[in-house]
């Protein structure tokens, strides 16, 4: 909980704010992503991952999931990182959102998620980053129009790459297996003597 | 337990999509350049008033130009890449203007964002290479900065200096209508439709 609030306070400072958001890249493959990240690590320290509440309206994950889905695609949106870059508002709503909205509820969901949802997942963040990256790479026009041409291609060929070393690591675990930790097998084990 | 879970991912999905539906315009703007687009269409907007400086060396307020459709084009004279499209839209108009029943009403141009470089002289050299008659097409600085970022806002033209003596910046045919209002933004390549909309 600690490392989130603290990774949290070094985004939110200013100047490794406008470093970060200086960047297509910065901004929307570490800014954004490390939001997600302080908001799922103080949501698990928080409630040791867990929610009573929650839990009751989070059977199985998938509307926490849904949650972080549906937040993805708003700061994914061009638009909104213009918005972001050009109102305080909106850059307000960033880093509260994002953390609130994505890293939270993906941390209290994921461990919920059936094996197969897990997959699902995986399956489409891989397969969407590959178009996304692509569709960045050849886009003839800048999408975002406080940044430079140049920096949206590279910020394609990020994607691509990212995509490419998502399946790679994927495919890894799906061969050999993925590392199991304490944490994980509690949750089996809960989820186990919850149904 | 299951039924709450459903009932929850059931109002996620609903209240995702109204947002997204709202933060895009109905799904029909992803992009900033989109969203711009959109809104002018629905509401044309009264544009500050800015005196340029034309390639004759001609002063005229913006203002003084309602009364006819303008369709309008921002530039900079060492651009590299985007420019020449625009200009060679604007270059093919003139002969189709001629044709178009209420031609004559139309007026072309081309402001540069580049007064620095762009001088009155530096236009005229552009415009003669381009075959301009400056009667229909004409070319303008504005030289107040103040007045040129106004301008540019109105517009919702963003010039970014390209680090390399440049300027990366939206390439758009803008449509001012005879009341002197931004009524239209078009693609580049889409100056035909835009005269089409501006004079009918």
């Amino acid at each position: 909980m600690i490392s989130g609030i603290l990774l949290y306070m070094m985004l939110v400072a200013p100047r490794v704010a406008a470093w970060l958001e200086g960047s297509m890249i910065g901004h929307m493959l570490i800014q954004i992503p490390l939001l997600a990240l302080a908001g799922g690590l103080v949501a698990r320290g928080a409630s040791g991952g867990r929610g009573a509440v929650l839990d009751r309206f989070n059977a199985g994950g998938i509307p926490g999931l849904l949650v972080a889905v549906f937040a993805v695609i708003a700061w994914m949106l061009p638009r909104m990182l213009d918005a972001a870059l050009r109102s305080a508002l909106v850059e307000a709503a960033k880093f509260i959102t994002v953390p609130l909205l994505v890293g939270m509820p993906l941390a209290l969901s994921w461990p919920l998620l059936p094996p197969v949802a897990r997959g699902f997942v995986w399956a489409n963040l891989i397969s969407h980053t590959a178009v996304l990256g692509w569709l960045y790479s050849v886009a003839p026009n800048r999408l975002c129009a406080r940044y430079l041409f140049d920096q949206q291609t590279t910020l394609g060929m990020a994607l691509l790459i990212m995509a490419i070393v998502l399946l790679l690591g994927w495919g890894g675990f799906a061969i050999v297996g993925a590392p199991r930790t304490a944490r994980s097998t509690r949750y089996a084990r809960a989820d186990a003597a919850a149904h | 337990m299951r039924l709450r879970a459903v009932l929850a991912a059931s109002a996620v999905v609903a209240a995702g999509l109204a947002v997204l539906a709202a933060l895009t315009d109905g799904f029909s703007a992803m992009t900033t350049d989109g969203a711009w687009r959109l809104a002018v269409a629905e509401r044309p907007r009264l544009l500050p008033d800015a005196t340029f400086l034309d390639e004759s060396g001609h002063a005229f307020r913006l203002s003084a130009l309602r009364g006819r459709p303008v369709l309008v084009e921002f530039f900079y004279t060492n651009c590299p890449a985007i420019c020449g499209l625009l200009a060679s839209q604007f270059q093919s108009l003139p002969d189709t203007l001629v044709e178009w029943p209420r031609s004559p009403e139309v007026l072309l141009l081309s402001v540069s964002f580049d007064p620095a470089r762009d001088t009155v002289t530096e236009l005229a050299d552009y415009a003669a290479r381009l075959g301009a008659d400056g009667r229909i097409w004409r070319f303008a600085r504005v030289s107040d900065p103040d007045e040129l970022r106004r301008l540019l806002d109105a517009f919702g033209v963003v010039v970014l200096p390209d680090g390399a003596g440049g300027f990366v910046h939206n390439a758009a045919i803008y449509s001012v209508d005879a009341d002197g209002r931004l009524a239209g933004v078009y693609d580049p390549d889409a100056a035909e439709r835009a005269i089409a909309e501006a004079t009918k």
